[in-house]
């Protein structure tokens, strides 16, 4: 096991230097020179070469590119260029926001996900089973904002049950007053697709011999439906979970956005339409590393599911 | 890529039963299937007139009042719309609405454009209703289908070139080929989706269709390259390219002539996958601003609009955008859903 984790770990630095090269390209040299866009309109030729030097961008690429991996390494982005906040900063205050709509979105729409699909796929060929799949068919054809903005205006605006956007100081207060109408919109963006999936999986299961042997012990439907056939079907689950779980770090860009929710996603947004490199440069690449570190995650997650799966 | 959507046009006037000929048949068989056909052709249809200028290409005059309400609900809606009924006795105007908080600015700011869109005749109501200018909601609708579809089509032409050029380089060479191919993968998969999206515009920077059709084309080769890949693993030990080999046949031959028509199917069902998908991402990014350019209307730029109309109980553009994007993507799946299943019959 700790040999399996130690030889995944070092075959992640291909990948992690491939990444940093490829941030530090599209920065570099796709983006252009960063002293004009700081600069803005009043400036002269001696204020860019200031701003150049003290971002060390008239050093050669090596140095620049050694720069930038000492500031990874260290976590030490510098300031944002647009607010002067400490990138750290940025990161330690906007997590727990990102997270406190997350985490329980996450957990909410799995969980109704695999219920509903798990229904579906037991009443499989149904009416009830063909009229979930084409609303969830119709619901995801509709685009995230219009939930958004639909939702919002009638259940915020119009009949006043939620807040329209904000956010407050405490963990109680944001998570029960402010978090609500994120999360369900949240919810409902996701669970159609989600169900869809699941749905596919449960049926792949459903028809083993051991479904019928479990029944043919006797046992009841639901102990089938929830023991046997969904510790069967949970590899694919925790794949898909474990694939959403670095969105999740990153926010829900248009959650947040809408909802005025001071999370990741939110300052991804503002840092784009800013053009503050540093901010964007910070969350891609640790956004980069959790990711990997999720996929090594999930392949030991699999080993707990189903004690057949080889780690090699 | 052309060639196989080519032969899946031309399939109805092949003579042999080849592949393609027997998943048309299948595929008639299909009746969601066909019917969800027929929506991606009248779609498709929509997105050539328009290009050509045949229809709604003056969807850019100011042809009614500003927020002209849709015909079939009469010109008397008053300031609340359809969320406020009771206020169906007002006055009737017919031409502006004095409740509107912004129509002493909008009467100026339309007084200082000129008197060329004053002098023509602005109706009060329009067929779907009009926007902020008075601009009829349903040429705009066209005219954003027309650039939302050809962003997401030429996107996922662009991404399933690359994925397949990759894919075949990859798979077929093996070796230090398939590992560079697989590192370059994995660096593009650890970042998610829309926050490479994001961070490319910030870089680029500049808006137009042309960046976006990049941008997604440039970012979301990586799931089509996987299963091009894997394919071609499969294929290059095949007998038929044994003989290929043995007859002479150059490696590029047997990359392109021999192996690609046999996985065509997939690159084409991934294609018809990658348009919903770029579609969708394409109003994302045109909603936040990192889209299409400001002199140009796609459906998420009309969405965008439409956000701070609704507060003002003007509905109409948005539900356009809406159920004529829910149209497309949902007839677009179901299509894809229909050419996998005639395509790969062994699959259920």
């Amino acid at each position: 096991m700790l040999a399996y984790v130690t030889r995944r770990l070092w075959q992640t630095i291909p990948t992690l230097l491939g990444v940093v090269l490829l941030v530090f390209f599209l920065f570099t040299w796709v983006g252009g020179d960063p002293a004009y866009l700081l600069a803005g309109k009043i400036s002269n030729p001696e204020q860019i070469e200031n701003i150049r030097r003290q971002l060390g961008v008239d050093r050669p690429y090596y140095v620049q590119l050694w720069i930038f991996i000492q500031q990874i390494a260290t976590g030490d982005f510098g300031e944002s260029w647009a607010t002067n906040e400490r990138v750290s900063a940025i990161f330690a205050t906007r997590l727990g926001p990102s997270l406190t709509v997350l985490v329980p979105l996450l957990a909410v729409d799995t969980l109704l996900a695999i219920a509903a699909a798990m229904l579906v796929a037991y009443v499989r060929g149904s009416l009830t089973d063909r009229m979930v799949m084409i609303s969830c068919t119709v619901g995801q054809s509709i685009s995230i904002l219009v939930y958004i903005i639909v939702f919002q205006y009638v259940l915020a605006y119009q009949l006043g049950w939620f807040p329209v956007q904000g956010w407050g100081k405490g963990f109680a207060e944001n998570l029960l007053k402010y978090s609500i109408l994120p999360i369900i919109v949240g919810v409902i963006v996701s669970v159609a697709p989600d169900t869809r999936l699941y749905r596919t999986f449960f049926l792949d299961e459903i028809n083993q011999d051991y479904v019928r042997t479990a029944r043919a012990k006797g046992m009841s439907e639901a102990r089938v439906m929830w023991v046997h056939v969904l510790r069967n079907a949970s590899i694919p689950i925790i794949t898909n979970v474990m694939i959403q779980l670095p969105g999740l770090l990153a926010g829900a860009f248009l959650i947040e956005r809408f909802f005025s929710i001071p999370g990741i996603g939110r300052e991804v947004i503002l840092a784009v339409e800013r053009s503050d490199f540093p901010v964007i440069k910070a969350v891609t690449i640790y956004v980069a590393i959790a990711t990997m570190i999720i996929n090594l995650i999930a392949d030991l997650l699999y080993r707990v599911a189903d004690p057949r799966v080889q780690l090699k | 890529m052309t060639q196989a959507v080519a032969l899946a046009i031309g399939v109805q006037r092949a003579e042999s039963p080849g592949l393609w000929t027997l998943a048309w048949r299948r595929f008639c068989r299909d009746r969601v299937g066909l019917a969800s056909f027929l929506i991606v052709v009248f779609f498709f249809g929509l997105m050539a007139a328009s290009g050509l200028h045949l229809i709604a290409a003056d969807w850019s005059k100011e042809v009614g009042v500003n927020y002209a309400p849709p015909t079939f609900m009469g010109p008397e809606v008053a300031d609340g719309g359809p969320s406020a009924p009771g206020s169906h006795g007002g006055e009737r105007t017919g031409v502006e609405n004095p409740f509107d908080p912004l129509a002493g600015v909008l009467a100026e700011i339309r007084a200082a454009s000129g008197a060329a869109s004053v002098a023509e005749a602005q109706s009060p109501t329009l067929v779907f209703g009009g926007d902020r200018w008075g601009r009829d909601v349903l040429q705009k609708t066209i005219k954003g289908t027309e650039t939302s579809m050809f962003v997401g089509l030429v996107a996922a032409l662009l991404a399933a070139f690359l994925a397949t050029v990759f894919g075949a380089l990859a798979g077929y060479y093996g070796g230090w080929i398939d590992d560079f191919f697989n590192w370059f993968y994995s660096v593009f998969t650890s970042i998610p989706y829309l926050l490479l999206i994001l961070a490319i515009a910030a870089v680029l920077n500049q808006k137009g269709t042309l960046t976006v059709i990049l941008i997604l084309g440039l970012t979301g080769w990586t799931g089509i390259f996987r299963l091009v890949r894997a394919e071609y693993l499969k294929h290059k030990v095949r007998e038929y390219i044994q003989a290929a080999d043995a007859i002479g046949a150059s490696h590029a031959r047997r990359m392109f002539v021999h192996i690609l028509p046999n996985v065509s199917h997939v690159v084409l069902v991934q294609l018809s996958l990658h348009v919903v998908l770029f579609i969708k991402s394409e109003v994302v990014l045109s909603f936040l601003g990192f889209g299409v350019g400001v002199d140009t209307v796609s459906w998420g730029s009309m969405l965008n609009e439409a956000q701070s109309e609704l507060i003002l109980g003007y509905w109409w553009q948005l539900a356009a955008a809406t159920l004529a994007m829910a149209l497309l993507v949902t007839g677009f799946s179901l299509f894809t859903d229909a050419l996998r299943d005639a395509l790969d019959p062994k699959l259920k």
